[in-house]
């Protein structure tokens, strides 16, 4: 069987595994989009945006950070706090790309939260090459996500209306995954720690400086609960 | 920011994206052993991060001015009803967006 017959196959059979993240990110596109045309933005930023950082939860932020002055150092700290939970990901998925050495590169670079779920609840259909599988589970959902952030941004620039407030998104997104992960979680510990050191360093440092100490809380306090959380989890 | 600054800015960041999706995969190579402290934290930490990202997305309301962080604290309250109630992603995230959105164009205006 030919190489390209070989990945027609595997993008029809991944196809349907990703049409809940279809859904997802295009909504969360055309969000992002809207909000980065509202704060002046050229759709070609979007497009950058979606095809290289390719995080929602980042380029949201990032959002905030490109409406500031100009500050590399804060990118780079801001973006290691944000995303630091990809390396979980990829500490979950060491061992399953090893076996496709081809698509492995590709498979790192576009692993975001939603895809990495994919990656892990995937189930290849018989006949179907598994690194191509993965991999086109990869470039649809990453091919979504640019359709989504590019449209959101031209409608923006085509619909003029009210957009104060559309910001929430964001916020809405943070706490629709709390709740889901509330729901699932064993112990509530975790994510208490991460709200109330949170809201503690708020309040002392103030707004514009409080994430590296809350940060560092948050390290200190599940460090220091770890024999009560690993005993609990083992139960 | 310039334009170039705002380019540097887009690739800052998607540099250190990359760093933090291929850091596990450099760090361990499938015949070395993952330290238990590691993967303690990749347990726990994704829950307080998203703890954390709640509160950075809050910070610039103003709970002891007008309007008392109301529309916030009204709108996260509708985003968790709607999601304990439906389990629907879009349906809470979209429902409460356009909720706050209402709140601030029209019944907190500022």
């Amino acid at each position: 069987m030919g190489e390209n017959i070989l990945k027609l196959k595997a993008m029809k059979a991944a196809f349907p595994a990703t049409i809940p993240v279809m859904l997802g990110y295009l909504f969360m596109g055309i969000a992002f989009g809207i909000l980065m045309d509202a704060k002046g933005f050229s759709p070609w930023w979007s497009l950058l945006m979606a095809a290289t950082v390719y995080c929602g939860s980042m380029q949201f932020v990032a959002i905030g950070l490109l409406c500031g002055p100009f500050d590399p150092v804060s990118a780079v700290v801001m973006t290691l706090l944000v995303n630091a939970r990809h390396i979980f990901y990829g500490l979950s998925t060491i061992e399953l790309f090893r076996r496709m050495p081809k698509q492995r590169p590709y498979l790192i670079f576009s692993q975001t939260d939603e895809t990495f779920s994919l990656h892990c609840a995937a189930r290849v259909p018989a006949g179907v090459d598994e690194g191509w599988y993965h991999f086109f589970l990869g470039v649809l959902d990453h091919c979504y996500w640019i359709t989504g952030c590019t449209a959101g941004a031209l409608a923006g620039m085509l619909l003029k209306f009210n957009t104060t407030g559309i910001e929430f998104v964001m916020t809405a997104l943070f706490v629709v995954i709390f709740v889901d992960q509330w729901q699932a979680a064993s112990q509530h510990v975790s994510a208490l720690t991460g709200l109330g050191a949170t809201l503690l360093c708020l309040v002392l440092f103030g707004k514009s400086n409080f994430l590296i100490p809350a940060m560092l809380l948050i390290l200190g306090v599940l460090t220091v609960l770890r024999p009560r959380l690993e005993g609990g989890a083992a139960q | 920011m310039t334009n170039l600054q705002i380019a540097l800015t887009i690739l800052t960041i998607a540099l250190v994206t990359l760093f933090t999706r291929s850091i596990a995969f450099a760090l361990f190579p499938a015949n070395r052993p993952v330290p238990p402290y590691v993967t303690y934290l990749g347990k726990v930490l994704p829950y307080a991060v998203m703890g954390m990202l709640v509160v950075y997305c809050l910070k610039d309301a103003t709970p002891l001015a007008y309007p008392y962080a109301l529309p916030e604290l009204l709108a996260c309250a509708a985003v968790v009803a709607l999601h304990l109630w439906r389990h629907n992603s879009l349906l809470s995230i979209g429902g409460g967006t356009v909720f706050y959105m209402i709140l601030v164009q029209h019944v907190f205006v500022r």
